[in-house]
């Protein structure tokens, strides 16, 4: 078994998905206990130039028609391979649409110890992780070999970039055939709406606001405030804002300078798209709700007690 | 010797003609009674006997005496005279009838001959009258005045309906004195002025001379008696059916306490998802409306969006009953949100001049609905958490009775030690974060008054009052279960609440599941109790004028309206009573699960026209709840009609602790 | 069309979690379980499925406190067959548990497994695609609506940012469901009670439930105070101006 640690860079429609960048920051950490190398294991068909920024020592690049699109069945084949082949001493995965359809599977496949929703890793190879909805955190080494999906927010992406281009490895794809699962379209979210993911300033409503008549109450603030309205999971799916607001793992990654959140609980999924906005400022009447952990503020007073007095204040100020 | 010639001016034919007619009418009129009859006996059995004294003096108070139907003034006049003017019309009638066809027949002799005779002119003459006053009121009112609740009708052939019935008898009246008027005119007895009318109309016609005057006796005659079978035939098919339908809805209503709904039918199906799974009461409740519309004046929902009339809702079940091709029950003929927003206040059925008990169809009608999961995603919700939290907050049980925090000295667990009284808090008491001061206040105020009491914490659930009223029967019953385990461990000698809603379930529905009988007070009638009792005295005369709004479940449901006002009145402030209180009271629109569901539209809310209702008020600064949920729906409400400077909502415990 | 739907119970998040004093597992005199939200997801996709296109749903679970309820439940909603897995799970990982569901869903040979995409307590892995992988089948995770089409379904997986990718997936297959394509239905009290007389769960014991996952837990810890924000104390009238203040210091206002 080698020290290196693999990351499985993830992108889509030729983009580099920013918790592979994380990943990377994470691996060096890693690496730093293991003594070896910060590997980017890159899969597609005529990607290579996405290694361009990769903060790795070196880059794996497998290229193969099959492997233009991400599909489970593809990805695995390959994986299975290059881990077997290189034997590293961690492979990370995103947790994420990616990385969730790869890493268990590989377990299985090659009987190597996986690792869900690692946030961080500590100097002496341990992982920490963050499950039950972000109120508890699992921490222990992490095996030798191991896989593990990493979750955002213990890493920035800027610590897994760089401006230098890491040499590249091109590897040959073993056979790929009799594939099961092809991607036969996409379908491109609504842009008709506003870009959350442009504002400034984010006033984001949870399952707190209780019902769609009290939306307004948000709507109302963001007009004062002259900025937008976004959400987590429930709000949407109950059909109260268009999915365009969703922020979130399967919503919109936000980094806005102040994102104000009203009654969200601070779910993983929810604070992998925000958690890097600059100020987190967080009301929420459960002293013990997860979002306290990653704002800079908070206040546990009831929103529907503060938003009537709050938009009058904002009016006002102006 | 003053006698009527039986027939006089009628040839021989005529005659003949009326009595085939006569027959004809009554096989007609019976086969539609019994298409009537055969009609409910498709409905599923209820037992509606027993009490046989007190239902025929319901029959006598309120058919006869009109008792409810007068507790509105100008409609109630209007329909006690026609009633009472065609009841003695109709009498007098049969009784001519029995005289010339039986008595003067078969034994030869006639009752209505000299004096008899005289009186019973007069008395037919001037009573006849009253029906003319009652029909010009009603035709003033439908046709002049209008008021909105005798508009737009869901099915729309029955505007033509109320016409006919009011032309027909119009005509009947006046066909009637014409043919006396005429008949005097040319016979011109001696005791001609002891018919006043007839002699007055008699007057007009004088000039005509006979045999004018005689021909013109015989058209009329004709028309007539040709309206009277007319109005007969037609009565089994037209809303005169009420005649009938409506005293036997009085004589058949339920008597059991109101608050006690009638368990879910379980066969097809939780509830009623056809017509035929109604019990006959209830078809006999849809064909006894009269869509006099006083149901739909008091329904808060009605008021708030008009999305549900009660009124509609009973003419729509009617219409369905006769259906050639059967619609859908849910959705075509009834629409899902009419029955999602009601209250199950009973308002409507307080009113009803027929005694029908809408909130028990509906009810059945939405248990349906719960079977097939057809709800909003907030109810859906709240029923989720009920079952699996015993709330509807969704929050843990262990959470429960997190308010009695810090309590000194704490709450007795009812569970563990005997009490006198266990406090039977409930949901919003005990889970909602700006109800929870009030709860701490009543319980400090209970230990200030030296009452033995504890609580059930954690094992308590919700009682189970509005998950019921929503339609979810299983539910209700397992939280009815569970509820009932608990409180059968504990010694107690009463159960207080200050929620109405738990203390309508728990005093009438808990021992119907067979589990014991112990009395229930709300807090009202226990401090009502202890005032009498000279146990609670007041330190204080707080003097200040205040409102109180009746709680429905209290109020309606179990008749507690008094022991509140004296609570209020032994605090020493001043009582106002609004416009619409005690029976009359208006809902605040939490009630039967709504506080549950997702808002659709609003005018303007229940809670807010109260709201707006107690500060016409003069003078008046306070505005007195004995309900949680009330507490939550007038605060808000103050705030959203901006009144906060001008009413503030406090509960009956504000108060008694103030004063204290 | 043959549907299993393998599900999982995890502790409820509306229950304070405390650690025990071993301080490597959840305290249980507290814990509540309560089912995986998105397995309930997968059940009521299932479901969808049969109304849709016919077919017959078996779901599965290792026995738990509650699993009884909730497999009449999914059989009150429709579901046909009814497995309970029984032995030990006290320890059992998600490799035991996805092994076990292996040697079961294998008799029943299902066109089509669905299961949540990943459930809140999940640290080796998740089992859906462990599962997948103990029956050589493909797995896709991240759907949300699905459609049959003859050997083949048609699955909406979900990416960042909103972006679908409709993916072809060869049967027999496993998918992670993400979210059903309507939230899971109502099923009322009685026609669950109606249904514990009549449906019958099927035991199957489990023996070998090694936890073969390889993951130790050194430490279970609740995140710390130190991390949390700063709280803004007062009525709602100082927060508010707290906040107007701090929405003019970062430029926003
Ligand atoms: C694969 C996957 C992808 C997902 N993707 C996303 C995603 O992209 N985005 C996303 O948001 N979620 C996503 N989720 C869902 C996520 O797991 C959570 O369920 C969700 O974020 C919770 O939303 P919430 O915080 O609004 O609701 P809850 O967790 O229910 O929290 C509501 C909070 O409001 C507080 N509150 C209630 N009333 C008040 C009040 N009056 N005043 C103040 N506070 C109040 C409560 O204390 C509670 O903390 C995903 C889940 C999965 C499994
Ligand atoms: C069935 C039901 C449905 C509802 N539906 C809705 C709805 O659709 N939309 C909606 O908006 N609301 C709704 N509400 C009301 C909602 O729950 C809140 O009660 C309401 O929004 C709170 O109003 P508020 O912000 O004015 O707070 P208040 O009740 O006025 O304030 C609450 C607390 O804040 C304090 N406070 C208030 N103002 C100040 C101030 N200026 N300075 C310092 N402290 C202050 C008060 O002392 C009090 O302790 C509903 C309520 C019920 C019962
Ligand atoms: S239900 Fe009763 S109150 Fe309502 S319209 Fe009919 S008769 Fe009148
Ligand atoms: S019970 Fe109340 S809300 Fe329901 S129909 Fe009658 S008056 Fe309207």
């Amino acid at each position: 078994m080698s020290q290196d640690i693999f990351v499985v860079i993830e992108h889509l429609r030729g983009q580099v998905a920013d918790v592979s960048y994380a990943m990377l920051a994470g691996a060096r950490q890693l690496s730093k206990a293991s003594g070896g190398e910060v590997v980017a294991v890159l899969l597609g068909h005529n990607a290579q130039g996405l290694a361009s920024n990769l903060a790795a020592d070196r880059v794996l690049y497998v290229d193969h028609p099959a492997l233009a699109e991400f599909t489970s069945d593809a990805y695995q084949i390959v994986l299975a391979g290059l881990i077997q082949e290189h034997a590293p001493r961690a492979v990370l995965f995103g947790h994420s649409s990616i990385g969730m359809d790869l890493a268990s599977s590989l377990s299985a496949r090659l009987g190597i110890p996986v690792v869900n929703s690692c946030r961080t890793f500590t100097d002496d190879g341990k992982f920490v992780s963050q499950i039950c909805g972000g109120k508890i955190m699992a921490e222990g080494n992490l095996p030798s070999p191991a896989l593990a999906t990493m979750i955002p927010g213990g890493y920035k992406a800027e610590e897994g970039q760089s401006a230098q281009t890491p040499p590249l490895t091109a590897v040959s794809a073993p056979a790929l055939d009799n594939l099961r699962v092809a991607v036969k379209q996409y379908i491109e979210p609504d842009t008709s709406d506003v870009d959350i993911s442009k504002e400034k300033m984010l006033v984001s409503i949870g399952r707190g606001i209780q019902n769609k008549d009290n939306i307004e109450l948000a709507n109302e603030l963001a007009d004062a405030l002259g900025c937008a309205v976004s959400a987590s999971r429930p709000v949407v799916d109950q059909g109260w804002l268009p999915t365009t607001r969703l922020v979130g793992k399967s919503g919109k990654h936000v980094k806005p300078k102040i994102y104000l959140a009203l009654g969200i609980s601070g779910a993983p999924e929810h604070v992998e798209g925000m958690g890097e906005s600059e100020v987190i400022v967080a009301v929420n009447t459960d002293p013990n709700a997860p979002i306290f952990n990653i704002a800079k503020y908070g206040t546990t007073i009831d929103m529907f007690d503060l938003l009537p007095v709050l938009i009058e204040k904002v009016k006002q100020a102006k | 010797m003053p006698i009527r010639e039986t027939f006089w001016n009628i040839p021989h034919w005529a005659e003949i003609a009326q009595y085939i007619a006569a027959l004809v009418t009554a096989i007609i009129f019976i086969a539609g009674i019994t298409r009537r009859v055969l009609r409910w006996r498709k409905g599923r059995p209820e037992k509606r006997s027993g009490h046989f004294w007190k239902r025929i003096g319901a029959l006598i108070t309120q058919v006869f005496g009109q008792q409810r139907t007068l507790d509105e003034k100008f409609p109630g006049i209007m329909h006690f005279s026609i009633f009472w003017g065609m009841l003695v019309l109709a009498a007098g009638t049969a009784l001519a009838t029995i005289d010339w066809d039986v008595t003067h027949l078969f034994f030869g002799f006639q009752i209505l001959k000299g004096g008899v005779y005289i009186a019973f002119e007069l008395m037919l003459d001037v009573l006849g009258l009253l029906v003319v006053l009652g029909l010009g009121m009603a035709i003033y009112r439908r046709y002049i005045a209008r008021p909105a609740r005798l508009q737009n009708f869901p099915v729309k052939k029955l505007a033509g309906d109320d016409t006919y019935v009011l032309v027909m008898l119009a005509f009947i009246t006046l066909s009637g004195y014409l043919t006396e008027g005429l008949r005097l005119a040319v016979t011109q007895p001696d005791w001609a002025p002891w018919s006043p009318v007839g002699n007055a109309i008699a007057a007009l016609f004088l000039s005509l001379g006979d045999p004018t005057n005689q021909t013109l006796h015989l058209i009329i005659w004709g028309m007539h008696i040709a309206t009277a079978f007319g109005v007969l035939i037609s009565l089994p098919f037209t809303k005169l059916f009420h005649i009938f339908s409506v005293p036997l809805n009085i004589y058949f209503r339920s008597l059991e306490p109101a608050g006690a709904l009638r368990a879910a039918n379980m066969d097809g199906g939780m509830g009623v998802k056809e017509w035929t799974q109604f019990t006959w009461k209830q078809l006999l409740d849809f064909e006894s409306c009269t869509r006099c519309g006083r149901c739909q004046d008091v329904c808060p929902a009605y008021a708030s969006a008009q999305v549900l009339s009660p009124r509609n809702m009973m003419v729509k079940l009617d219409d369905h009953l006769w259906e050639k091709k059967p619609r859908a029950l849910h959705g075509e003929v009834v629409s899902v949100d009419e029955l999602w927003a009601c209250t199950t206040c009973r308002a409507c059925v307080q009113v009803c001049p027929a005694f029908i008990d809408h909130v028990t169809t509906f009810v059945d009608l939405r248990r349906h609905l719960v079977d097939q999961g057809k709800m909003d995603q907030m109810l859906q919700d709240a029923l989720s958490n009920l079952g699996r939290y015993g709330n509807s907050f969704g929050q843990s049980d262990r959470m429960r009775a997190k308010w009695t925090m810090g309590l000194q000295p704490p709450v007795k667990d009812a569970r563990r030690e005997q009490v006198e009284y266990l406090w039977f808090v409930g949901d919003y008491a005990s889970y909602n974060a700006t109800l929870t001061d009030v709860t701490r206040k009543t319980a400090e105020v209970f230990h200030k008054l030296g009452l033995n009491f504890g609580i059930l914490y954690e094992s308590e659930r919700n009682s189970g009052n509005d998950v019921r009223r929503v339609g979810e029967e299983g539910l209700f019953e397992m939280l009815v279960d569970k509820n009932s385990q608990v409180l059968s461990k504990c010694k107690f000698q009463a159960i207080v609440t200050t929620d109405p809603h738990s203390y309508n379930t728990l005093k009438n529905e808990y021992p119907a599941n067979g589990n014991g009988r112990y009395p229930v007070l709300h807090y009202s009638e226990l401090l009502d109790q202890l005032i009498a009792a000279g146990k609670l005295k007041f330190s204080k005369k707080l003097g200040y004028k205040v409102t109180y709004h009746d709680p429905c479940y209290l109020g309606r449901y179990n008749g507690v309206y008094d022991a509140p006002r004296r609570v209020i009145e032994a605090t020493g402030c001043e009582l106002v009573e609004m416009p619409r209180h005690r029976e009359r009271g208006f809902c605040c629109g939490a009630g039967g699960g709504r506080i549950w569901m997702e808002e659709k539209e609003v005018k303007e809310r229940p809670s807010e026209s109260r709201i707006r209702e107690a500060v016409a008020l003069e003078g008046v600064q306070t505005f007195i709840v004995a309900c949680p949920k009330d507490l939550t729906m007038f605060r808000d409400a103050v705030k959203t009609t901006g009144n906060e400077q001008r009413l503030e909502v406090k509960d009956l415990i504000d108060l008694v602790a103030e004063a204290l | 069309m043959k549907i299993a739907v393998p599900i999982k119970f995890v502790p409820d998040l509306v229950e304070e979690l405390t650690i025990d004093p071993s301080g490597t597992a959840l305290d249980t005199t507290w814990l509540r379980l309560i089912i995986n939200e998105l397995d309930d997801h997968a059940v009521e996709q299932a479901i969808l499925l049969k109304e849709r296109s016919g077919g017959e749903v078996t779901v599965l679970s290792a026995e738990a406190d509650g699993v009884d309820d909730f497999l009449f439940t999914a059989a009150a909603k429709g579901a046909d067959r009814l497995i309970k897995l029984t032995g030990d799970f006290s320890a059992a990982d998600n490799h035991a548990l996805g092994r076990a569901f292996a040697d079961v869903i294998k008799e029943l040979q299902p066109d089509l497994i669905l299961t949540g995409v990943q459930a809140h307590n999940d640290l080796d892995g998740s089992v859906g695609p462990l599962l997948a992988e103990y029956l050589g089948l493909p797995y896709v995770g991240y759907v949300a609506g699905i459609a049959l089409d003859g050997n083949k379904v048609v699955a909406r997986k979900e990416y960042a940012g909103g972006l679908v990718a409709e993916v072809e997936v060869k049967l027999p297959a496993v998918l992670g469901i993400q979210a059903a394509e309507q939230p899971p239905r109502y099923v009322a009290y009685s026609k669950i009670r109606q249904v514990m007389g009549t449906a019958k769960i099927e035991e199957r014991p489990v023996s070998n439930l090694e936890s073969s996952g390889g993951v130790v837990v050194g430490r279970l810890f609740q995140p710390e105070v130190a991390e949390r924000a700063t709280m803004l104390e007062g009525s709602p009238e100082d927060v508010a101006d707290k906040l107007v203040g701090l929405f003019k210091e970062l430029g926003t206002l």
